[in-house]
């Protein structure tokens, strides 16, 4: 039985050709949920377009299911985030670039929390010039590395920020909230 | 996912699903109302951490409302949205409680209502963090901890306002005076609260939150020698009989959805 190897889905612009096998009877073959979450990495946060939604741990969930649908599940990082609209379009549309259905939506089944932010991730964060998240008196300055910083605010520019300064190297920055 | 969230509200006993109505309802006005008072802060608060600050807190409350009530149109599932729920009511029949009945006021009578309604909303959301009910156990659980830095936030500016004498300290007695009767109406008990806490929805009964919250701000409020809000039977009207404030209130942020109720904005 041969296989055809075919560009599949609306467009491949976004972050590269993906190829699926397609069988004599003209079936794809299913991405797997490691293909899934290859290809959610790729979706950068809109506020911060160093990190991707993998690195803030905003997946949730990532499958296909058995009649050939793709599920995503997203965990937004505050309730009212107003960018988690965004978020979703912008992972439904790289994921259909698979030439499948797919559904992706929100759900609190558990809670984001700073945790889920992975050590990529936080490395990513420092050099995006934002510190970790942190309980407020453990943060350190994503500039020279200095505990020696104060918080102006605990309410920053987006829900999940803080601002700080840092008294070493007199520089502002932004902190992730701890929650 | 939604619709695995419809099912579970749609095995909900219908005795059990009207308290819960009342529970989810009266949760979401309380946040949609107290989120509307903090963004009438947006551009004239007196500091601008504070301008930034009251606009963050807005946008979370309003976040936490849309939420609620999106959940609460799960419940009812009868065709209307959330939006529909939040907008398309007068505003007798809001159902928060009258602590968030007196205005904006200045910003001592901002901070005490704040601080006096985050105190009050935690001890509501402790009793139901183990709720029966999983979709609003997960909600809660994501609420409470970004209510933590709304405490933290009322809690620093209370401290600030009482131990400064004169005018900071004046206007912040005065605006506890003005709230004192209304201050304990976020924990006042709901209508079939019995069968909620029969059903596990509820941990206890509003009376037991009430005194816990009671317990939880007695320390600071004797700290800072100021009167602690008086215990009284509730009125039955406590999340009812809306004064004018709300009424206005209700005129500015159901004014561009009266105005065209099926924009798309």
């Amino acid at each position: 039985m041969a296989l055809e190897r075919v560009h599949v889905g609306p467009s491949v612009g976004r972050g590269g050709d993906v190829v699926t096998a397609v069988t004599a009877t003209g079936l794809a073959s299913p991405p797997t949920a490691a293909d899934l979450m290859i290809a959610l990495a790729e979706v950068a946060d809109p506020e911060i377009p160093g990190i991707s939604i993998v690195d803030l741990g905003i997946v949730h969930r990532a499958d296909v299911t058995a009649d050939g649908r793709i599920e995503v599940e997203l965990l937004p990082t505050f309730i009212g985030c107003p960018a988690i609209d965004a978020i979703r379009l912008a992972a439904s549309d790289r994921l259909a670039t698979f030439g499948r259905p797919v559904d992706v939506s929100i759900t609190f089944e558990v809670p984001w929390t700073s945790e889920r932010i992975t050590a990529g991730g936080r490395r990513r964060l420092r050099e995006s010039g934002f510190a970790p998240p942190a309980e407020p008196h453990e943060v350190r300055c994503p500039f020279c590395d200095s505990a020696n910083v104060t918080m102006d605010n605990a309410f920053g520019p987006t829900l999940c920020r803080s601002l700080f300064y840092c008294r070493t190297c007199r520089q502002p920055f932004e902190s992730f909230k701890a929650i | 996912m939604t619709t695995t969230r419809a099912a579970l509200a749609a095995s909900v006993d219908p005795a059990t699903r009207a308290a819960l109505d009342e529970l989810l309802l009266s949760m979401a006005d309380d946040e949609f109302v107290i989120g509307f008072s903090d963004s009438e802060w947006t551009g004239i608060a007196p500091l601008l951490e504070e301008d930034v600050a009251m606009s963050s807190l807005a946008q979370d409350e309003l976040g936490h409302a849309a939420a609620l009530y999106t959940l609460l149109a799960e419940v009812r599932a009868d065709g209307r949205d959330a939006d529909a729920i939040a907008y398309d009511r007068s505003p007798d029949e809001y159902r928060h409680a009258r602590l968030l009945d007196h205005g904006r006021g200045d910003w001592a009578m901002t901070i005490a209502r704040r601080y006096l309604y985050d105190t009050a909303d935690g001890a509501r959301l402790g009793g139901l963090v183990a709720s029966s009910f999983s979709p609003l156990r997960e909600l809660v659980d994501k609420i409470r901890r970004e209510e933590r830095y709304h405490v933290m936030h009322a809690t620093t500016w209370l401290e600030r306002l009482a131990a400064r004498e004169g005018e900071p300290r004046e206007r912040l007695l005065a605006a506890l005076e003005e709230l004192a009767p209304d201050a304990a109406t976020v924990v006042a008990p709901l209508a079939g609260e019995e069968r909620l806490v029969e059903a596990g929805v509820l941990a206890e009964p509003m009376a037991v939150l009430e005194a816990r919250w009671r317990a939880t701000i007695t320390p600071l409020f004797v700290h800072l020698g100021l009167p602690m809000p008086p215990v009284a039977a509730h009125p039955d009207r406590s999340r009812t009989d809306h004064r004018e404030p709300f009424r206005w209130l209700w005129s500015e942020f159901t004014s561009v959805r009266r105005s065209d109720a099926v924009a798309t904005w």
